[in-house]
């Protein structure tokens, strides 16, 4: 076995027992007398959470999860078996499904009943129905939400910040006291918030390296695993830095070699395209997906949705001198409650700084929040920066709306019209 | 030797091929509906095609004698006709001996009489075809053999006792399939011989004088002039046929494209995606084209293009194929008319009825609700027409609206109500714009690949590689 390859796994390995090693915690959640707080990706207070020693619980990352291991059809038949509509969220359907059928985890242990759901809200409505409906299943969940404002104006203002700092004053932090029946320790969230900020400068230097060629690392199909550790309540954990380090200096030994990414297939041998895809992964197809892409040498070297869980290119880090102060802000900064112009900026940085050839779009046909604005960036997107745009449509976790000739078709001919255009450039240079 | 370009669109109702030379000039083309083996109708379209140039060339060569004398234009027509009747009339042969086999093992207590009943509809329908090749020119209506053979055949069916209807339509349905996917070879010299020999017959024939005034006048003067010349064309054509059968027709490069493109027995540089190969057709025909909607059998694609033809963006219906060519095909089946009287009925409306349900399920179910409310198939066919054009505009909007100039591709561009309704909303939605929509429409795909093939495949094939028309292989 070569060299780099051990090392390749070592990163991996760490993932896999820090997950197993909270899914463990999970199950024994009761025995252990630990408290557990359901709540979401975009805005989480991971950080909050592991100051009153609670155990996070993130519903879509569950479904996305039953999704990759094929479970999340059954679960969405029995959602709907439930009278819940074909329209809504699948995220949703397959978290209920998943609690009709035993809450059974997509680790196949069985996952502990919350006893308080924490809702961030940042720019997702259906956040906010889907606790509504847990709340019918856990009458004796604690239901505590914090109001993030819009970035409608485009930046945070202090009356913002304040707004947000008082609630957690008022409301999250007392709730979280009752339930946890562990005190406030602002000391002890400091710490964490340290170990926060560490962990978002190695996440950063990570997801700046596509900007290498060929990009050593696939921002988007691996990229989602990558985000993992952070999004899932590791943030402020010495265990996510040393992931993080970790696989910082494997990808450092990739451009030191001079490779590309690695893919289910192996290594990806030659680089042709360079894209920014913006939009969530197709869960239940995520192989084919990713085959379409890696089969043709288009590598993501930017997306959207790794900064779904927070967004650190801009140089934005928690502070631990500001602790609820820079959870306001990490909140009111994660991408989904970006206004347009600001996602418009952030995806135009990507695409400039790393040299992408073009930009695609994965709408989510159940995913109202995220598609909501897409057209409308990508045609301002390609009239400014006059790249090509594609745009393929299919659903988080639902397989029924996945078409893979049509997306196949889509991508084909997206890759066919990029390398036209290569071809002609070259032409022209001559 | 002259080198040619050959392109073919693997649609999923029919099959085109277009043959260009080294200017891009269309020399052939070739349609065909597809079929089960798509490899099969990637090698009729293309044999068509080959035909097709053969005619051109020898057309081209008889430049001036066409030019002096329009019955040499009126010749040629009715040779071509007649080539295709002789193609036809080979298949229809198969199609006997397999209609009589088919018949013949099944188990039907009957199964005597049943091929006896077989022999007289192939009795009467053999004759049929072949006067209407020969005096009506049905070979330039664009007609595919199944489409011929079966409307016959239902027709004769229909006339014979009821209780034979299911087993005549049976064996019907199990011969026609293998039958269409044979590739019949035939030799273009030989073919054309014997389509001049008919013809020859047919003018033999002609009447001296109109006689009841059922046809124009120019028919009788053209065809008495023929009566008088056609010793003389044929002469003419001899050499000219000689010459051209025997040129080769030295496919240098192909491109691939169309819904089965993937199957196509080609290497996997040769084949393109169909929405640039529209794009880059309709971009030669219009050179000043930056928007096309191309509407084809199972989807419908609006393109935005720049000034080299090439493709900036494009967006495509999902999963729902409502509003293609197949939903129109099942509309037509609904009301009980053929694909090309769709249009013509439509645009008969005194009004639009809305139509809620583009789904082309639910459409069936919403037009019977329709009738039995009282509105009139006009007016449906009217809000149907519309309601499709509404989807395609939707596309549009989505990859940019429409520039100018637009072009209108595929199909369905030539369904009549379709294109009046894409004329109104796109003047509608986006004011006066240069709007291009062209005879040959359903070939820019075809066309779009061909000229790739003489651009951009670098990669050379095989060895000894070309077409023959015999054979249908590309070895």
């Amino acid at each position: 076995m070569a060299p780099q390859d051990v090392i390749k796994e070592r990163s991996m390995i760490l993932q896999k027992e820090m997950i197993e090693g909270l899914f463990n915690d999970l199950e024994k959640a009761h025995e252990t007398g630990k408290k557990v707080c359901y709540t979401f990706v975009p805005g989480n207070l991971s950080e909050l959470i592991r100051t009153f020693d609670m155990l996070p619980v993130y519903p879509e990352i569950n479904a996305l999860q039953s999704a990759m291991r094929k479970k999340s059809a059954a679960y969405i038949k029995e959602a709907e078996r439930h009278a819940h509509s074909e329209d809504v969220c699948t995220y949703v359907k397959c978290d209920v499904g998943m609690l009709m059928k035993g809450n059974i985890g997509p680790t196949g242990q069985k996952l502990p009943p919350p006893d308080i759901l924490l809702l961030s809200y940042t720019g997702c409505f259906t956040f906010m129905k889907w606790f509504e409906t847990l709340k019918r299943e856990y009458p004796n969940a604690e239901v505590v939400m914090i109001h993030t404002p819009y970035q409608e104006g485009g930046k945070m203002t202090p009356e913002m910040i304040n707004y947000m700092v008082k609630q957690m004053h008022e409301e999250v932090i007392p709730k979280m006291e009752r339930v946890s029946g562990v005190k406030y320790d602002e000391n002890k969230l400091k710490k964490i918030l340290e170990f926060s900020k560490e962990a978002e400068d190695w996440i950063t230097k990570i997801f700046e390296t596509p900007k290498h060629k060929p990009s050593p690392i696939d921002a988007y199909f691996a990229g989602v695993y990558y985000i993992g550790p952070i999004n899932i309540g590791f943030r402020g954990t010495p265990e996510a830095v040393e992931y993080y380090k970790e696989l910082y200096s494997e990808i450092q030994e990739r451009i030191r070699l001079g490779l590309g990414p690695v893919t289910p297939e192996g290594e990806m041998k030659e680089e042709k395209f360079r894209l920014v895809v913006e939009g969530p992964p197709n869960w239940t197809s995520f192989r084919e997906f990713w085959k379409i892409f890696y089969d043709m040498g288009a590598v993501i070297v930017a997306s959207s949705y790794t900064k779904v869980g927070g967004v650190y290119d801009l140089g934005w880090r928690h502070d631990p001198e500001k602790p609820l102060q820079s959870l306001a802000e990490y909140c009111m900064n994660c991408y989904t409650n970006l206004n347009i112009p600001q996602r418009i900026d952030l995806l135009t940085k990507c695409i400039e700084e790393y040299q992408a050839d073009g930009y695609v779009t994965n709408s989510i046909k159940s995913c109202n929040s995220f598609s909501a604005g897409q057209l409308a960036m990508m045609r301002e997107i390609e009239d400014k920066l006059e790249i090509p745009v594609g745009f393929i449509e299919s659903d988080l976790v639902d397989p029924r709306y996945f078409s893979y000739s049509n997306i196949k078709n889509r991508l084909e001919s997206y890759f066919q019209m990029l390398s036209q255009r290569k071809m002609m450039e070259a032409e022209e240079a001559h | 030797m002259k080198k040619y370009y050959l392109g073919i669109d693997l649609g999923s109702t029919t099959s085109k091929a277009v043959i260009v030379n080294e200017t891009d000039e269309i020399v052939g083309r070739g349609i065909t509906n597809t079929r089960a083996n798509y490899k099969v109708a990637a090698d009729i379209a293309r044999e068509q095609a080959i035909y097709d140039a053969r005619f051109n060339l020898i057309e081209k060569k008889m430049k001036e004698s066409i030019a002096d004398m329009p019955e040499f234009k009126t010749y040629m027509k009715d040779l071509r006709s007649v080539f295709q009747y002789c193609q036809f009339r080979r298949r229809m042969d198969s199609l006997a001996d397999m209609l009589i086999k088919t018949a013949s093992e099944s188990t039907h207590p009957e199964k005597d009489t049943i091929v006896e009943r077989l022999r007289a509809i192939i009795a009467v329908i053999r004759p049929q075809m072949r006067h209407e090749f020969i005096h009506e020119g049905l070979g330039s209506k664009n007609q595919f053999f199944r489409d011929i053979v079966s409307e016959k055949y239902n027709s004769e069916v229909g006339k014979m006792e009821p209780k034979f209807y299911e087993p005549l339509m049976l064996a019907f349905d199990k011969s026609i399939t293998p039958i269409e996917n044979e590739m019949v070879e035939y030799n273009f010299k030989d073919l054309v011989l014997e389509a001049m020999d008919i013809l020859e017959e047919k003018y033999k024939g002609l009447a001296d004088m109109q006689e009841d005034g059922s046809k124009e006048d120019w028919y009788y003067s053209e065809m008495n002039a023929m009566k008088n010349q056609y010793k003389k064309i044929g002469h003419t054509l001899h050499s000219h046929i000689e010459e051209i059968a025997d040129e080769e027709i030295y496919i240098a490069k192909m491109v691939g494209t169309g819904y089965g493109r993937a199957l196509l027995p080609f290497p996997e540089d040769c084949i393109k995606s169909e929405i640039l190969c529209h794009a880059f057709g309709a971009h030669a025909v219009f050179p000043n084209t930056r928007t096309v909607l191309d509407i084809g059998g199972q989807d419908t694609k609006a393109i935005q293009v720049d000034k080299y033809g090439l493709v900036t963006s494009f967006h495509m219906n999902d999963r729902c194929a409502a509003g293609c060519g197949r939903y129109l095909g099942y509309i037509a089946d609904e009301f009980g008319l053929s694909l090309n009287e769709l249009g013509p009925e439509a645009n008969k409306a005194k009004k639009e009825t809305t139509i809620c349900s583009t789904c082309t399920v639910f459409a069936g179910a919403e037009i019977k609700e329709l009738l039995h409310n009282g509105e009139q198939k006009p007016d449906i066919l009217a809000g149907l027409h519309k309601s499709i054009v509404q989807r395609a505009m939707s596309l549009i909007a989505r990859s940019g609206g429409v520039k100018n100039e637009f072009t209108f591709t595929g199909g369905v561009a030539r369904n009549e109500a379709v294109l009046k309704y894409v004329k109104q909303m796109v003047i509608d939605s986006y004011g006066e714009v240069t709007m291009n929509i062209h005879t040959d429409s359903i070939f820019m795909g075809a066309l779009g690949g061909a000229m790739f093939a003489r651009r951009n495949i670098s990669a050379d094939l095989p060895q000894g590689t070309m077409v023959r028309e015999t054979g249908g292989e590309v070895s």
